[in-house]
């Protein structure tokens, strides 16, 4: 499963990046060096295999549902790059 | 002996005999400062002002007596990647330069709690990818014992820091192996803890089901008394472990009659360095001789860690660096007239070349149509790696390995080619996967001067094990005392 340019590009805009027509050659080249070592495993027989997506056998860890106090309001927007009556403000969505 | 070359437990002795003041320690830590770090680059900020007066403060406790704990008083570095409510935290990234988080990490509060003392933030990898420092956006750390050599990364700026005494300890953190292999190539004492141990909130997150704080000292014992704080449940992180922390330094063995040492076959790889290998053996015939029992073990799907890491790794870190939009904190570009530009523009402004290829790397293999034979496949084969380790640990205590194949490299020298600067984690990435606790020790140098680091490694929630073994090992050997001309 090599990956192509194409390939690149759309994950590029997936990962909301912006990439130079020379990055997009250096990471084809480069994501297809490791993939290519990592598909070793697929070699590999898991078919009775549970994956692990965590080393703990912990699962879901409640709390108490009560109103603490968060984190300041105006700490947190001294931090942003563009405030606009007390909300983050953007550039046009649509 | 200066102060700055001492050891916490060394330190806290004079201090609460009231022979010497916090600020004297801080003061002989600044003035090497400011002789050697022009040199190895080991710190992105001093916090001073803070310091005199955590200093001060500390100070005063010691004076009433009161709450006065192991670390009150001692001046601690820490990895530019924990959050210290109003002082920069960069994880050296461009992204966050000027960046001053609302809130401190818990495992600061900890220390803050028992009194020690910031001195200032470390360098590293950009997000902590990487194994050399050369992927921070602000400076490339340099090995104090060659200073054309890396110090290993990605917590490289406390290694150096530590190994140039330019801090009592430092704390740094460990996805697939930041703690170890520069604690290891730098010739300082290096706990990776159990997944789980100790809370990571406030750690900005990498590999969210890999990402362990931990402490990086000058002997074993500073390093079991410093984990005695950070360590514990934290209701802000729901994978902190609901597990009493032992009084690790006091529950020190005196000697390791009885305890089963596993060298694992699968360890002794080609491209390992035969000077490296040699000092570890030496190692291993020490400990025999005092006792320890040496079994050959097996570990099947060693071979394969790497491969598990490199997609399960990059995986969580796309996920987790997408918090990084230019919205809420951090660099925006101000250039764009819509929203998904701007996205795009900042991340590709905020982020370094490694930090960007592991972002594309981990959204591939989570895109539709390639999660199942990348990422659910990996975390198959991760269960493998476990399995492996859970049986080895049925008949062991601990099992030891070098740390990394080679001693220090050149700065520049891996750079251009990522896979063989992943090959420098080979041996602690397999147990990072399983979540295993590991430290790193200085064990000899080569015929260069270069340190040799040995891995010692328990099963979850284990450590005092290897504080045993280790600790016992530093009271035959002097490596650990040995320090670079600077």
């Amino acid at each position: 499963m090599a990956i192509t340019r194409k390939d690149v590009e759309y994950i590029a805009h997936l990962s909301r990046l912006e990439i130079t027509e020379a990055e997009a050659d250096e990471y084809t080249k480069q994501l297809s060096d490791i993939l290519e070592h990592v598909n070793r495993l697929s070699k590999l027989n898991t078919d009775n295999v549970e994956p692990t997506y965590y080393v703990m056998d912990m699962k879901n860890v409640f709390r108490k549902d009560e109103v603490e106090p968060s984190v300041d309001r105006q700490k947190v927007f001294k931090a942003a790059p563009s405030i606009e009556n007390n909300g983050f403000k953007v550039p046009k969505i649509i | 002996m200066e102060l700055n070359k001492q050891t916490i437990e060394q330190l806290h002795k004079q201090l609460i005999e009231k022979k010497i003041k916090p600020s004297d320690i801080l003061d002989s830590v600044y003035k090497r400062v400011e002789s050697v770090d022009s040199k190895v680059k080991a710190y992105l900020m001093l916090t001073k002002d803070l310091a005199y007066d955590m200093a001060k403060k500390a100070g005063d406790r010691i004076m009433k007596n009161d709450n006065v704990t192991d670390l009150t008083g001692i001046p601690i570095g820490i990895k530019d990647n924990m959050c210290l409510e109003g002082f920069n935290t960069t994880c050296a990234s461009k992204m966050l330069e000027g960046y001053k988080p609302p809130y401190t990490a818990t495992a600061l509060k900890n220390l803050i709690e028992a009194g020690a003392i910031f001195t200032g933030k470390l360098n590293m990898d950009e997000y902590a990818f990487g194994s050399s420092t050369e992927n921070s956006a602000y400076q490339t750390t340099c090995n104090p014992w060659d200073l054309s050599r890396v110090p290993g990364g990605s917590s490289g700026g406390s290694a150096a820091a530590v190994a140039a005494d330019m801090c009592v300890a430092a704390l740094g953190s460990d996805t697939g192996g930041s703690i170890k292999q520069p604690a290891g190539l730098c010739n300082v004492t290096g706990l990776r803890p159990t997944y789980g141990r100790v809370s990571r909130y406030g750690l900005i997150a990498f590999g969210s089901s890999l990402d362990q704080i931990g402490p990086m000292t000058k002997t074993v014992k500073d390093n079991a008394i410093l984990l005695k704080y950070l360590a514990g449940i934290d209701k802000k992180d729901s994978t902190s472990a609901p597990i009493d922390v032992p009084d690790y330094d006091s529950n020190l063995r005196k000697d390791i009659k009885g305890m089963v040492i596993g060298l694992p076959k699968e360890y002794m790889i080609d491209g390992m360095d035969k000077q490296v290998k040699a000092k570890i053996m030496e190692a291993v015939k020490l400990l025999e001789a005092n006792g320890a029992t040496i079994q050959e073990i097996s570990l099947p799907y060693t071979d394969y860690a790497l491969d598990v890491y490199y997609v399960v790794a990059p995986a969580e870190a796309s996920s987790n660096l997408a918090r990084f939009d230019g919205v809420q904190y951090g660099l925006r570009d101000t250039s764009a007239d819509n929203l998904i530009d701007m996205y795009k523009k900042s991340r590709r402004a905020g982020f370094g070349k490694e930090t960007k290829r592991r972002i594309m790397l981990g959204t591939y293999v989570l895109s539709s149509g390639y999660y199942d034979a990348y990422y659910k496949k990996a975390q198959k084969v991760r269960t493998l790696i476990k399995n492996d380790f859970d049986k080895a640990f049925e008949k062991v205590d601990v099992i030891l390995t070098p740390t990394s194949p080679t001693t220090a490299f050149k700065i520049g020298e891996k750079a251009a080619d990522p896979l063989t600067m992943y090959l420098s984690d080979i041996f602690t990435i397999a147990p990072n996967m399983a979540g295993l606790p590991g430290i790193s020790v200085p064990a000899g140098f080569d015929a260069a001067g270069l340190p040799i680091g040995m891995q010692v490694l328990a099963a979850p929630f284990a450590e005092q094990k290897i504080y045993d073994l280790t600790n016992f090992y530093q009271t035959k050997t002097d490596w650990h005392e040995k320090r670079a001309n600077l």
